[in-house]
C-alpha cells in the first residue's frame, strides 16, 4: 500500500469527550435537572387493541402534589401528512396518536395519559387514579395473521396503497411495493438450478442501554426549552413544533449525551408530552422511561416474512431472482419495507429481478429505524438462499458471490447505477483474510454472508471559529453517538494543517447552529464531515485574504500549507509564512473575527458492502450455538479514525449475533409483551462472544474530499445469514426462522434425528 | 412517611443523607447527592450501568436500598480517578476506544476495577465472565476486553 497522503486522517487520537465519559461527568438524558422541576409519568394501555370509551382524570388531578394531567385532548389533531423521521417516513396524524392514543389503543404499552407531580412517587400514585374505560377488541400480533382477510382491523380508514385500482375494503396491508429489472419469469425459464426458501424474523429492539429521557421548560411567553437524548435535536424541534403548533424559533432543543440509539432515537415519545405538561403546570417537567416502557412502547424494528427464489446456471451465474418481503410496521403504517426490498439483491449483478414488498400494521409498538432498517431482514433470506445455491453447486460461497458481484456500472433493481463501489475488493479481502485462510476446526463449521447499505447524505450545517490564539472550535449539530466528534475534528485538523488537539469540536443546540438532519443513515462523518470540511475551507479562504492584506498582495497570491499562509511563489515576494496563531492575533486589524460556515445537502453518499465470516459449533443436546471466531470485512471508504470504524463493525456484528441467536419480542395470548426486560430479552453479553476481528477495505468515495463512506449500518446486515449458513453446514438443517435460539435449534435437530438414526 | 437518616462513606468522604424507605442507593446517589455518573439502564440488576463497590464488593446500586448503605463504604465512578490523574483503566478505555456512546462505561469501569483488585492476571475468559453482568450495546465488547487485559498486564509490570 502506498503511504498515506494525510497527516491526521487515519490516526487514532483520544476522543475529545473521552475524559468526561470515563469519569461519569458526561451528562446523558436522565442527568439533567432544573430547579423546581416536576416528574412526569405516562399511563400506558394494558390492552393490545381497545376503544377508549372514556378517561376520567379528576381523582388524579386532585391528588396533592399533582400539577398537571394530559390526555389526547391536549394535543391538536394533525393532518394526514408524511414527513421524514430518520431513515423512515412517518405520518403526522399517526405520530400524534402514537405520542398519546386518541380513539383507540393499538398496542400493549400505548400511552393514554400523563401526569406531572412534585415527586415520582406521587406521579405514580396519580397514574393509578386515572380511570380509563376500554372496550377491548380482538387483536392481531403476527404479520401473516394481520394480512389474512378476516384479521382484526386496526384502522378502518386504511386501504392498500400501491395497488391499482386501490382496493375499497379496510385492510392491515398499508402498502404494496414492486421493483423489477429485466424479466424474472424468462430468467427462471433459462435457469439450470433453482433454489428457494421461506424465512421469518421476529421484531428486535435497538436495545440502547440509556432509556428515553426528556426535560422540558415552557415559559409563560411561549418560549420552550428541551433537553433530550436524541439522535436528532432538530427533528425533536420539528416534531414538537408540528404536534403542538409552536413555531420552531420558539423551541430550543439541546441534545444531551446520548446513550445509544441505533435509529431508535430518531422519533419523539416523551418530548411533546413533557412540553405540554410544562405548559399546563408552569414548571419544568422531567420524564424518563423505565426499561419496561422502552420495550413496550418505543420502536423495535420489524419482524417479517421473506420468500426468496434464485435461479442460476451450472457455472454459478445467477440469471433470475425473486423476493417477497412482508414487514410488520407496528400499530401505524411505515415499516422499513422499502429499503428491505431495495437492499435485497443490491450485492449482485443479476439481469432479471422481481421484488415485492408489503407494509403491514398489527397490534405492536410502531417500529422505528434500527441500523440499516429493513436490510438485515431481506438479506437474511437472500444470503441464506445464496448459501443454498453455493451448496447445490458445490461452489465456494465467496467465489459464488464474486462471480455475481455488483460493481461500478451495475444497474440496481431499484433504479440507480452504482458509482465506484468496493464489493469485489471486500470479497477478495474476505477470501484472503487470516480467518478464511485458516482450516475449520474439528467440530466447527464456517458460514459466510454479504450485506449492503446505501448510506445517506442529506442536510448538514457546520461552523468553524478561529479563537484569538489560533486554536479552533468546530461547531456542528449532530449528537455524537460513537466518536463522531473525533472524526470531525480530524478532518478539520487535516484541512487546516494544525494539531488535532488544537481543534475542539462541540455539538450545538438548535438555536446555535443551522439545521442538521439526524445522526443516522451512516451520514454524519460523510455529510456533516463534508460541511465541516467546507466550513474549514471557508475559514482558510478568509485566512488567505488576511495574509494578502498584511502582505499587500492579491489573495490569489497566497496559499495555505501546513497551517500557514505562504506566498504562492517567489514572484509574489519574499514573505515569512504567517501561522494560524499569528493571523488570529492580528484578526482585529485585518477585518475582525475569522470564522467559516457551510451548509449543504450532501449528495453522493457512497454505498457500503460488508462480508462476514463466522466459525461456530452447535451443541445437539441443548441447541446452544457457540461462536468461536468472527470476522467482519467491509469497504469503509476512508477510515478517518480507524478505531471507531472498527468499533462500528464490531458493535454491528454483535447486534446481528443477538438478532440471529436470541433476541425476540414474545407476546402472550392477550397480546401483552411477556419479555419487557433485559433478563428475558437477552442481548449478547461479553461471555457469549469471541473477539470480533475486522478487515477495513478502503475504496474511497469519490463524492467526499477524504473518500468517506458511511460505515455504521452495513455491519448488522450479514450476521444472521452468516450464522444460519454456518449452522446449516454444521447440522445439515437449514433454518428459516429467527432467532436460532437454543429451544428452536434443539427442536429442529430433534425433528431430523430419528431420520438420521434410521439411516 | 418520615425519612431515614443514613451515615455512610462515599468515595472516601463521610456522607449523610435522608432517604425514603423505598429509594435505592442509585436513586440517592443520582437525586440526593448529584452523583449522576452511575446510570440507570434497567432498574432490575440486568445491565450493570449502575455498578458501585460496597465495602469492596461489586453491587448493582439499583438493587440496594439507600437505608442499607448505613455504615458502609461506597465507591462510585466519581471516585475512580485521583485528582487529575485518571485510573489506568480510565486512560486505557479512552486510548483504545473501548467506549462508543459511553452510557455503560462507568459501570464497566467500576466492575473492571473490582476484577483487577481481586485478580490481577485474568484470562480473556475470566474478563468476559466477570463483565457478563455489564451490558454494552455499542462495542461488541472486543475493545473493552482488550483494554482490561492490557491494563492488567501494565499494572502487573508496574507492580514488579
Amino acid at each position: 500500500m502506498s503511504a498515506r497522503p494525510y497527516k491526521w486522517i487515519g490516526t487514532r487520537p483520544n476522543r475529545p469527550d473521552g475524559a468526561d465519559k470515563v469519569t461519569g461527568r458526561a451528562r446523558f438524558g436522565a442527568d439533567f435537572a432544573l430547579p423546581g422541576q416536576l416528574h412526569g409519568k405516562v399511563l400506558r394501555s394494558p390492552h393490545a387493541h381497545a376503544i377508549i370509551k372514556s378517561i376520567d382524570v379528576s381523582a388524579a388531578a386532585a391528588l396533592p402534589g399533582v400539577k398537571a394531567v394530559v390526555t389526547s385532548k391536549d394535543f391538536p389533531e394533525q393532518p394526514n401528512l408524511t414527513v421524514p423521521a430518520g431513515e423512515m417516513q412517518v405520518n403526522l396524524r399517526d405520530v400524534t396518536r402514537n405520542v398519546m392514543a386518541r380513539e383507540k389503543v393499538l398496542y400493549d404499552g400505548h400511552a393514554v395519559a400523563a401526569v406531572a407531580a412534585t415527586t415520582e412517587a406521587i406521579a405514580n400514585e396519580a397514574l393509578a387514579l386515572i380511570k380509563v374505560e376500554y372496550e377491548v377488541l380482538p387483536h392481531v400480533i403476527d404479520v401473516e395473521a394481520a394480512m389474512a382477510p378476516d384479521a382484526p382491523i386496526l384502522n378502518d380508514q386504511l386501504r392498500t396503497e400501491g395497488i391499482d385500482p386501490r382496493p375499497e375494503n379496510p385492510t392491515n396491508i398499508a402498502k404494496r411495493l414492486d421493483f423489477a429489472k429485466g424479466d424474472a419469469a424468462a430468467g427462471f425459464a433459462q435457469a439450470e438450478i433453482v433454489v428457494q426458501h421461506r424465512y421469518t424474523t421476529q421484531p428486535v429492539h435497538q436495545g440502547y442501554i440509556e432509556p428515553h429521557a426528556a426535560l422540558a421548560s415552557a415559559s409563560a411567553d411561549g418560549q420552550v426549552q428541551v433537553w433530550s437524548t436524541t439522535q436528532g435535536h432538530f427533528q425533536v424541534r420539528g416534531f414538537c413544533s408540528r404536534l403542538l403548533n409552536i413555531e420552531t424559533s420558539q423551541i430550543r432543543v439541546t441534545p444531551t449525551e446520548i446513550g445509544g440509539g441505533f435509529g431508535g432515537k430518531t422519533v419523539v415519545y416523551l418530548e411533546p408530552v413533557a412540553i405540554r405538561l410544562s405548559q399546563k403546570s408552569g414548571k419544568p417537567v422531567k420524564m424518563v422511561m423505565s426499561r419496561e416502557e422502552v420495550f413496550r412502547a418505543s420502536g423495535p424494528t420489524s419482524g417479517g416474512i421473506v420468500e426468496v427464489k434464485i435461479g442460476a446456471m451450472k457455472d454459478g451465474t445467477i440469471v433470475a431472482a425473486e423476493c417477497m418481503v412482508a414487514l410488520q410496521a407496528g400499530a401505524f403504517p411505515g415499516s422499513p419495507v422499502g429499503p428491505a426490498c431495495m437492499c435485497s439483491f443490491a450485492c449482485y449483478d443479476i439481469a432479471n429481478i422481481k421484488v415485492v414488498g408489503f407494509d403491514v400494521v398489527s397490534n405492536r409498538p410502531k417500529v422505528a429505524a434500527y441500523r440499516a432498517p429493513g436490510a438485515p431482514i431481506s438479506c437474511w433470506g437472500v444470503e441464506s438462499t445464496m448459501d443454498m445455491l453455493a451448496q447445490e453447486l458445490g461452489m465456494d460461497p465467496i467465489e459464488l458471490r464474486l462471480k455475481n458481484a455488483a460493481k461500478e456500472g451495475t444497474k440496481t433493481h431499484y433504479g440507480p447505477t452504482f458509482n465506484r463501489i468496493g464489493l469485489v475488493e471486500t470479497l477478495e479481502a474476505a477470501k484472503a483474510s487470516p480467518h478464511y485462510q485458516s482450516p475449520v476446526k474439528r467440530g466447527f463449521a464456517r458460514g459466510v454472508a454479504a450485506g449492503f447499505w446505501f448510506n445517506v447524505g442529506a442536510d448538514s450545517s457546520a461552523a468553524v471559529h478561529v479563537g484569538e490564539d489560533g486554536t479552533v472550535t468546530v461547531i456542528s449539530g449532530n449528537p455524537d453517538i460513537g466518536g463522531s466528534r473525533a472524526s470531525l475534528a480530524l478532518m478539520a485538523a487535516e484541512e487546516l494543517g494544525i494539531d488535532y488537539n488544537k481543534v475542539r469540536p462541540i455539538i450545538a443546540d438548535t438555536a446555535s447552529i443551522g439545521f442538521n438532519f439526524v445522526t443516522g443513515g451512516s451520514r454524519v462523518t460523510f455529510a456533516t464531515g463534508l460541511a465541516v470540511v467546507n466550513a474549514t475551507k471557508d475559514a482558510v479562504r478568509d485566512l488567505k485574504i488576511r495574509a494578502a492584506k498584511i502582505w499587500e498582495v492579491e489573495p490569489e497570491a497566497v496559499i495555505w500549507e501546513d497551517g500557514m499562509a505562504k506566498p504562492a511563489s517567489s514572484n509574489v515576494g519574499e514573505f515569512e509564512p504567517l501561522s494560524l496563531a499569528q493571523l488570529a492575533a492580528m484578526a482585529g486589524k485585518t477585518g475582525g473575527p475569522i470564522n467559516g460556515h457551510a451548509q449543504l445537502n450532501a449528495q453522493g453518499a457512497g454505498p457500503g458492502f460488508g462480508v462476514h465470516i463466522v466459525d461456530l459449533a452447535v451443541d445437539p443436546e441443548t441447541g446452544i450455538v457457540t461462536i468461536d471466531r468472527y470476522t467482519a470485512v467491509q469497504d469503509v471508504g476512508t477510515a478517518i479514525h480507524p478505531s471507531y470504524v472498527e468499533g462500528q463493525l464490531q458493535g454491528g456484528a454483535v447486534q446481528g449475533i443477538g438478532w440471529a441467536l436470541n433476541e425476540e419480542y414474545i407476546y402472550n395470548a392477550r397480546g401483552r409483551l411477556d419479555n419487557a426486560g433485559f433478563l428475558d430479552y437477552r442481548i449478547p453479553v461479553a461471555s457469549d462472544l469471541p473477539m470480533i476481528e475486522t478487515v477495513l477495505v478502503e475504496v474511497p468515495n469519490p463524492a467526499h474530499p477524504y473518500g468517506v463512506r458511511g460505515v455504521g449500518e452495513v455491519p448488522i446486515v450479514p450476521p444472521m445469514a452468516a450464522i444460519g449458513n454456518a449452522i446449516a453446514r454444521a447440522t445439515g438443517v437449514r433454518f428459516g426462522d429467527l432467532p436460532m435460539s437454543p429451544p428452536r435449534v434443539s427442536a429442529a435437530l430433534d425433528a431430523v434425528r430419528p431420520a438420521m438414526a434410521a439411516e | 412517611m418520615s425519612k431515614l437518616h443514613v451515615s455512610t462513606i462515599i468515595n472516601g468522604e463521610p456522607t449523610e443523607f435522608l432517604c425514603d424507605g423505598r429509594q435505592t442507593v442509585l436513586d440517592v446517589l443520582r437525586e440526593q447527592l448529584s452523583l449522576t455518573g452511575s446510570k440507570e439502564g434497567c432498574g432490575s440488576g440486568d445491565c450493570g450501568a449502575c455498578s458501585i463497590l460496597v465495602d469492596g464488593r461489586l453491587v448493582c446500586s439499583c438493587l440496594m436500598l439507600g437505608a442499607e448503605a448505613e455504615g458502609k463504604s461506597i465507591e462510585t465512578i466519581e471516585g475512580m480517578a485521583s485528582g487529575e490523574e485518571l485510573h489506568p483503566l480510565q486512560k486505557k478505555f479512552v486510548e483504545m476506544a473501548a467506549l462508543q456512546c459511553g452510557i455503560c462505561t462507568p459501570g464497566v469501569l467500576v466492575a473492571s476495577k473490582a476484577l483487577l483488585d481481586r485478580n490481577p492476571d485474568p484470562t480473556e475468559t475470566e474478563v468476559r465472565y466477570w463483565l457478563a453482568g455489564n451490558l454494552c450495546r455499542c462495542t461488541g465488547y472486543d475493545k473493552i476486553v482488550r483494554a482490561v487485559m492490557d491494563v492488567a498486564a501494565e499494572m502487573r509490570e508496574t507492580a514488579r
